[in-house]
């Protein structure tokens, strides 16, 4: 390495050309998608003046916003629960040795290679022969719940509820993924060093480990969370007739043609998931700087 | 790996008051509690659900609600009758054609940002050119309607430069113009951090000893980031093997794809589950196939950044 002061010598070659080019290659749609949002035509391409009435449609949109509410009940559910169990889960897998170890990784790892549609068509067979079995089961208790004058239960079916147990299967993984990748770059001997002092092994987690760990724990959420408000497949596949998450929204309404609020919504959306980008590339950078000043 | 693991004979002095027996037991306690839970989870949701669809793959004919005929292979014979093998076929076709297009226009990309842009903007560029991943991929795929679609901007252009009109939508083209698009980030993420790690001073070496940039390229570069592009190909053939919402979205009817028809024999008109199983168990197969290959050549480290 030679100590000179590197001057800025960017120079233009091929590659930097090449390089923009592609920029603009995965820029270019979401800026047509905007300039499309605030074109007052509908059906047209060419340009009929600015407007906001996509904005306003969209806005007023009710459904929109259920649609948008069921996702992100499932998604904060799905997230809260895969933090708490995927967290646990990495730190288990790094400080245990025992027999099916190897097993237990590699299942926990399956989420993230398996096509979403083999796990979606995967959960709906399970589901629907769990319910087999339970709805005689639910049924007689019911009967026996009516002779005693009491409430009877609900029949068991596709719900929310079986949507957020499929997401945090594949959320988990994610977020364990980061957290075991975080794990080995940690000194062991700290939380060793906590039980040697006396503290107890929850005491050594939560005031030792925890601390460190929680940039990764945020990355892995982040990164669930937005797979969580992406995923259409498993959505589909797991939700009632009741239910409606926003891809599932929009996969419909594409499918049945072009609408302009949809490039409204696309705009809102983008701008909403470029700010959770950047803040996740902050905990990051935050998180690397903790570690290089150590 | 577990240096921790609380048996090391010098430190673990058994308490004076409590049994050996009981301080054994309270040792499991840790281990239970971080591991059952995620364990009995992926256990009911993901191990029984596979197992339970690799039953149904050996029902030939398995509908919903209809008598069963008994086990047998039937299903997985459907596969090599040509309307099914054309339709296995070109979902290879496309996963192969996406990967390369994202090498060829990934690698320069990749190559620029780690190797040639100033350091101090690399992190940046890098987090600017995948930034598009983190919007919804229906959406990404929506974009490119209305971009291709008859009365779309491109035909717009190419009638303003007095060039013919593409019927691109619903066809070919348009999937693998979608499918490059989405995965061209992940490729470039992960040749980055492959490329990141190259020693320069060899590229330096080589063009000082004489080498013409192609020479150092093909002898110095390419060799020294094989892992990565191992990683990077086999990642995106498996994305993309099992990607729905392009094909489905931009491909139209003549873009049958493995995705779409196990879609369709679940939630559509035909609703054959027990042949929906067989091509999902086909998949899932062919996916471990090629991971199996990618933990034996490729580079682990740049696969899970």
């Amino acid at each position: 390495m030679n100590s000179t002061i590197p001057k800025p010598r960017l120079k233009i070659s091929w590659q930097s050309m090449f390089t923009l080019l592609m920029f603009g290659f995965m820029y270019l749609p979401i800026l047509i998608m905007a300039i499309y949002s605030l074109n007052s035509s509908r059906f047209s391409t060419a340009w009929e003046g600015f407007s906001f009435r996509w904005y306003q449609r969209l806005f007023s949109d009710v459904r929109i916003f259920e649609a948008l509410k069921d996702s992100l009940t499932v998604a904060f559910s799905a997230v809260g629960i895969s933090a708490v169990l995927g967290t646990m889960m990495a730190v288990g897998l790094a400080k245990f040795r025992f027999p099916g170890k190897g097993l237990y990784k590699g299942v926990s790892y399956l989420p993230l290679i398996i096509p979403d549609i083999a796990i979606a068509v995967a959960t709906l067979v399970f589901f629907s022969s769990l319910f087999g079995v339970l709805t005689p089961i639910v049924q007689s208790l019911n009967a026996f719940l009516a002779k005693m004058g009491l409430l009877s239960l609900p029949l068991p079916s596709l719900s929310l509820g079986t949507v957020i147990l499929a997401h945090v299967v594949f959320c988990l993984a994610y977020i364990a993924v980061i957290v075991s990748t975080r794990l080995t770059s940690l000194d062991p001997h700290l939380e060793e060093a906590a039980l040697d002092l006396g503290a107890t092994p929850l005491q050594a987690f939560i005031k030792v480990l925890l601390p460190e760990l929680i940039p990764a724990i945020l990355s892995g959420c982040l990164l669930a969370f937005i797979l969580s408000m992406d995923d259409l497949l498993i959505s589909g596949f797991t939700a009632g007739n009741g239910v409606n998450t926003l891809p599932m929204l929009i996969y419909s309404r594409v499918k049945t043609g072009i609408s302009p609020d949809i490039n409204a919504l696309s705009v809102v959306l983008i701008l909403a998931s470029a700010l959770l980008a950047l803040t996740s590339e902050y905990i990051r950078y935050k998180g690397e700087q903790r570690r290089l000043n150590r | 790996m577990s240096t921790s693991t609380p048996s090391s004979p010098t430190l673990a002095e058994p308490l004076p008051t409590a049994p050996r027996g009981w301080h054994k037991l309270t040792r499991l306690i840790e281990p239970i509690v971080l591991l059952v839970p995620s364990g009995v989870w992926l256990l009911l949701l993901l191990v029984a659900p596979t197992l339970l669809i690799l039953e149904l793959s050996f029902i030939p004919g398995f509908r919903l609600g209809q008598p069963t005929g008994g086990y047998g292979i039937g299903n997985y014979l459907e596969i090599f009758r040509p309307i099914y093998f054309q339709v296995i076929w070109r979902s290879v076709l496309f996963a192969v054609g996406c990967t390369v297009t994202c090498m060829l226009l990934g690698f320069p990309v990749a190559y620029w940002i780690a190797v040639m842009a100033p350091p101090r903007w690399r992190n940046l560029l890098l987090v600017a050119f995948v930034l598009p991943l983190w919007t919804s991929s229906l959406l990404r795929a929506y974009a490119w309607i209305t971009i291709l679609r008859p009365s779309g901007s491109l035909n717009s252009l190419l009638s303003a430069l007095h060039l013919p009109n593409q019927e691109w939508l619903n066809q070919t083209p348009a999937v693998y113009i979608g499918m490059a698009y989405s995965f061209l980030p992940y490729m470039v993420l992960i040749l980055y951090a492959s490329l990141e790690k190259l020693d320069k001073r060899l590229l330096e070496a080589a063009s000082d000893l004489g080498a013409t940039p192609q020479q150092t390229f093909w002898k110095v570069t390419v060799p020294q980031t094989l892992p990565g592009i191992a990683a990077g190909g086999l990642l995106v053939f498996i994305t993309s093997l099992g990607e729905f919402v392009v094909p489905e979205l931009l491909g139209g009817a003549s873009s049958m794809t493995v995705s779409r028809l196990i879609y369709n024999q679940f939630l559509g008109a035909t609703r054959n589950w027990g042949l929906g199983s067989s091509f999902s168990i086909l998949m899932i197969t062919g996916v471990s196939i090629a991971i199996a290959l990618l933990l034996k050549y490729g580079d682990r480290d740049s696969a899970l950044t």
